[in-house]
């Protein structure tokens, strides 16, 4: 960590965008984790696409359980809302968050750690609850927070940086997710921005559960020879599939965007991700065909990136349980609360 | 593009913009942090090596630095260089201990110099310590050139110059003051070793209009005039002023002006405000003091009734310009007389030389300017150089003081039979800075306060005396603050290519987006692809050798780095560091031994 504060002062030719902010007006406070995490590019990415997106910061709702993966929330969008949980918890906060106002833009920041162990149930069920939020798993392969144990993530014959080998095979989210019904499914690398941020983006845009899993060194204790983690391992065996270009709503694709081997898929509010896609005729839409690609890949050692399965067409939470639209905190007081008679009246239905 | 060769003490000196930007390479930073920690002898003594005559400087210097300073581009005002120099002056001890004692066994050459400016001062300066005797035949009764002659007392005090001259002549100079050189061939036949002349750009250029013969008792020449105030022989002139010309001349008359009795002062211009000489501070002190300035106003004739002054007749300008700002054409819309006294002419300096047989090898071109070799000072007679105004025509102390240092490289190689041209290296010195993790040692933190002012004695006092010195310099209030605005560029990031992982977390944290990974390729395309577009090409990129991991490169764009530091902090490998770059300077002793440390370069 350092100690001084990122100085306000900034290049004066920053772009700004559709509300007039630049880049830096999306940033938090500094980074307490350490030097060179892959956590700390993750954050720099996100800032980069909420930015790009113009969400107004305070239509943000960032939401974490423990670790230093859930750290993040303090990281960037300071004028946001913000709620660092309780550890593998995130999923219930923000089920419930997005129950009472949908019209904010959710963003889950959690761990591998956080995520595969102890938050598993509630990781799964916020999928089958197809919760519309950007679920962002910044995945190392350890508990960094409490130095470096193997998380459920640890692929079998890791090394630990002492040493000792990973003999239980691991969870991965993106196949446990598209198993599961998971509406949006990704995967990336910290050190790609390129890669990254469009899926971020188009994570944000599309209405369900994105699943963006980011491979993320932990540059302490998950980043020597033998980790399956570190960021030479991953730049090895790292295979694109395909790379996202996220186009906003009304905007016109340009012609190299549309050469040959290009998949779009339109999102809800009319903005399309366009998916290049890298040698195999890779299709982003089947779901048991993304299952079998990545299973055979990751037989084969290989780590597989890009946009790997949307599903634009299926409800999400609200659209399920028929939650109002409009937030709570908007809707006026004698309806939010219509007293005893109209309780008892609710009551005598199901006597 | 290449990686950038950062073994060339060039490199880095260039990051350092102000010293860069400073003829005479003075360690800027370097001090600015000596004055920070309260080492103000120090701070002076760092200043004096390279610029000489740091008290002197330290008002009446041109500033070429703070133009240059990277500040003025992060925000708009460069950090305050020239103030804090005389900071230093103003605090420091006595420094008699510290500078060169007379040498006893001399090395049997003699020098001598003429005229007693900064430009011959600074040849004795570096010649005395090595055994040189030498001569300075000065033609007024005091030395220092014009910045005694010219400078008003207000801006520079007489005590601040003999105090800076004296530290020279005491090294053992043989000063003869009140002694012109008649002519350069007698001057030769006395067998001196070598000749340096640094005799001035000493004639004020006079303007021929109709009237200028009758009304001549009350047309001044701007540099003559001055030395006359300020050797007491003029001490008055008319109610309303004119001054003719707008560069720093004209801003020394106005005013000047204003503290022999005049009580209306104008400058006439004949272009626009964006076309003048003067330094924006020297416009705003005239200002100041109610002098009005009058643009587009283009002098026609002296108005002379019954054999006097009465006025002068002006034709009124206008002006069409491109898209550059630059003048396409001018017309003449009407005339107007302008009443006065008297008139000043600032219009300009040549150089003059009537003293300097034509017959001896001493060429001259067709401005009656001596040829002479930029990088030597030499002209076309072996042995005979020349440096400040002089050589090149009317510029400033701090050049005046870079040439005589080159010309005293020159005269020593000369003295020595070397070749001239091979000139003595550059040097450099690179330490790391870090002190602990996020510890360094210099004050790193960027702080946002803005430019100090300088507090000026009251527009009432100030006219009481001619010699009362306006400016009063920085106090504490002031300079500890000032010191902080400097961005330490001399902390130079340094890379280690083979020590980078990728992660990104320098080129994230960057807070003026400095660094890229990017793939390779030709400077143009580069410069575009960058964290931000590097679109200053006067600064460089900073390109590193091949990565390890994807063979691609790290690039810095010199441009906005505030050398904060936190790419250091960042980085988990080490691969930047933040090191202290000691720029090794030649002078006239480091020809004399030609044994510069060789360059030195980080990890
Ligand atoms: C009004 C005015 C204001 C200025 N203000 C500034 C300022 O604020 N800051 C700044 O940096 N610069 C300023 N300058 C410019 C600066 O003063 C000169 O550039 C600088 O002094 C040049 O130094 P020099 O050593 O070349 O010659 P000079 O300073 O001109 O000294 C030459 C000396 O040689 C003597 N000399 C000439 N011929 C002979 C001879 N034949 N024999 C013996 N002696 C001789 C002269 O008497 C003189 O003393 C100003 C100039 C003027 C005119
Ligand atoms: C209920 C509970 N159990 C255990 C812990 C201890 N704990 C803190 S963080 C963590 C693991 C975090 O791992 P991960 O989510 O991968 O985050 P990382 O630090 O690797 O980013 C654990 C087990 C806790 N804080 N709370
Ligand atoms: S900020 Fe300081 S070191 Fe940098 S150019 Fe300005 S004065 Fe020089
Ligand atoms: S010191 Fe490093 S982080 Fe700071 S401005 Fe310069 S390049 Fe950027
Ligand atoms: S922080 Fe260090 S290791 Fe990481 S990219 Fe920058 S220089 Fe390389
Ligand atoms: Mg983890």
């Amino acid at each position: 960590m350092s100690f001084l504060q990122k100085p306000k002062v900034s290049h004066p030719g920053l772009p700004r965008n559709e509300l007039g902010l630049t880049v830096r007006d999306y940033e938090g406070g500094m980074s307490t984790l350490c030097a060179g995490c892959g956590h700390d590019s993750i954050t720099a990415a996100l800032i980069q696409a909420v930015f790009e997106l113009s969400i107004p910061p305070h239509r943000m709702a960032k939401l974490s359980g423990i670790g230093c993966s859930s750290k993040t929330p303090a990281y960037f969008a300071s004028a946001s809302h913000g709620f660092n949980s309780v550890h593998g918890r995130m999923p219930s906060v923000a089920t419930g968050a997005n129950a009472a106002n949908g019209e904010l833009v959710y963003i889950g920041l959690s761990g591998d750690g956080d995520t595969l162990s102890i938050g598993l149930g509630q990781f799964c069920h916020a999928i089958r609850r197809n919760l519309n939020m950007l679920y962002l798993l910044e995945n190392n392969g350890v508990y960094g927070l409490t130095k470096g144990q193997f998380s459920a993530s640890a692929d079998v014959g890791s090394k630990a940086k002492k040493g000792e080998v990973n003999q239980q095979p691991p969870i991965d989210p993106c196949l446990l997710a598209l198993s599961i019904g998971c509406t949006f499914v990704a995967r990336s690398f910290s050190g790609d921005k390129a890669h990254l941020v469009p899926l971020l983006k188009a994570g944000m845009r599309h209405r369900g559960f994105a699943l963006v899993d980011v491979i993320s060194p932990c540059v302490t204790f998950n980043d020597h020879e033998g980790s399956t983690k570190s960021y030479q391992f991953t730049r090895k065996n790292a295979q694109v599939v395909t790379y996202a270009d996220y186009v906003p709503p009304a905007t016109e694709i340009r012609s190299e965007q549309a050469a040959g081997t290009v998949q779009s898929v339109t999102l809800h509010d009319g903005s399309r991700v366009l998916l290049r896609k890298v040698g195999a005729d890779y299709d982003a839409t089947d779901r048991t065909g993304a299952f079998d690609y990545v299973s055979r890949h990751q037989a084969k050692g290989e780590i597989v990136t890009g946009l790997l399965f949307i599903d634009e067409g299926k409800p999400d939470m609200h659209q399920v349980q028929s939650l109002p639209d409009q937030p709570l905190n908007a809707v006026p007081y004698g309806k939010l609360n219509p007293g005893q008679k109209a309780l008892d009246a609710i009551q005598a239905r199901f006597r | 593009m290449q990686p950038t060769d950062i073994t060339d003490p060039q490199y880095f000196h260039k990051v350092v913009d102000c010293q860069w930007g400073c003829p005479a390479h003075t360690d800027v930073p370097g001090y600015i942090r000596l004055i920070a920690q309260g080492r103000f002898t120090d701070a002076y003594m760092l200043n004096r090596q390279a610029n000489v005559f740091p008290g002197i400087l330290g008002r009446v210097c041109d500033r070429p630095c703070e133009p240059a300073c990277r500040r003025g581009r992060v925000e708009d005002k460069p950090v305050a260089i020239c103030r804090l120099k005389r900071v230093a002056a103003d605090n420091r001890d006595d420094v008699a201990a510290l500078l060169p004692k007379p040498v006893q066994q001399k090395n049997g050459k003699r020098v001598a110099l003429v005229g007693a400016g900064p430009a011959s001062l600074t040849v004795a300066n570096d010649l005395l310590p090595l055994g040189y005797e030498v001569v300075i035949y000065e033609a007024l009764d005091v030395p220092g050139g014009l910045m005694r002659s010219n400078i008003p007392s207000f801006r520079l005090p007489v005590e601040v110059l003999d105090e800076e001259i004296g530290m020279i002549v005491g090294m053992g100079a043989d000063l003869r003051l009140g002694t012109p050189v008649p002519s350069m061939k007698a001057l030769l036949a006395e067998g001196y070793d070598a000749v340096f002349v640094g005799s001035g750009a000493p004639r004020g250029k006079n303007l021929k209009l109709a009237g200028r013969d009758a009304a001549s008792a009350n047309i001044h020449i701007g540099i003559a005039w001055l030395e006359s105030v300020a050797f007491g022989h003029i001490d008055r002139i008319g109610e309303k002023v004119l001054i003719i010309g707008v560069g720093n001349t004209a801003m020394d008359c106005c005013r000047t002006s204003l503290r022999l009795g005049a009580k209306s002062v104008k400058v006439m211009a004949r272009k626009p405000r964006q076309f003048f000489k003067a330094s924006p501070w020297e416009l705003e002190d005239a200002e100041a003091e109610t002098v009005e300035i009058v643009v587009n106003h283009a002098p026609k004739s002296f108005v002379v009734e019954n054999g006097k002054l009465v006025g002068m007749l002006f034709e009124k300008m206008e002006y069409q310009f491109d898209e550059r700002g630059r003048i396409t054409s001018e017309k003449v819309v009407g005339e107007i007389l302008f009443p006065c006294d008297d008139v000043v002419l600032a219009i300009g300096q040549e150089n003059a030389f009537p003293w300097i047989e034509r017959d001896i090898g001493i060429e001259f071109d067709k401005w009656e300017v001596p040829v002479v070799d930029p990088v030597t000072y030499q002209g076309t007679r072996p042995g005979v150089f020349f440096g400040g105004d002089a050589a090149f025509g009317p510029k400033n102390i701090i050049w005046a003081v870079e040439h005589g240092h080159q010309a005293a490289i020159s005269i020593h190689s000369y003295c020595q039979s070397r070749d001239l041209h091979e000139r003595p290296p550059y040097g450099m010195n690179l330490t790391t800075s870090k002190m602990g993790t996020h510890e360094w040692a210099f004050s790193n933190a960027y702080d946002p306060v803005e430019r100090r002012l300088v507090p000026h004695v009251s527009l009432k006092e100030r006219f009481a005396k001619l010699d009362l010195e306006v400016e009063l310099g920085f106090g504490p209030e002031q300079f500890v603050k000032e010191v902080e605005r400097c961005l330490n560029c001399d902390i130079q990031t340094v890379f280690t290519a083979k020590l980078c992982i990728e992660c990104d977390a320098c080129v994230d944290i960057c807070p003026t987006r400095c660094l890229t990974i990017t793939d390779n390729g030709e400077e143009t395309g580069l410069r575009q692809r960058l964290s931000a577009p590097a679109a200053n090409l006067e600064q460089a990129l900073y390109v590193s050798a091949e990565l390890p991991q994807t063979r691609r490169v790290m690039v810095k764009d010199e441009d906005l780095c505030i050398h904060c530091s936190l790419c250091a902090e960042r980085c988990p490998t080490g691969a930047w560091d933040m090191q202290k770059f000691t720029l090794k300077v030649p002078y006239a002793a480091a020809a004399a031994d030609a044994d510069l440390a060789p360059a030195r370069t980080g990890t």
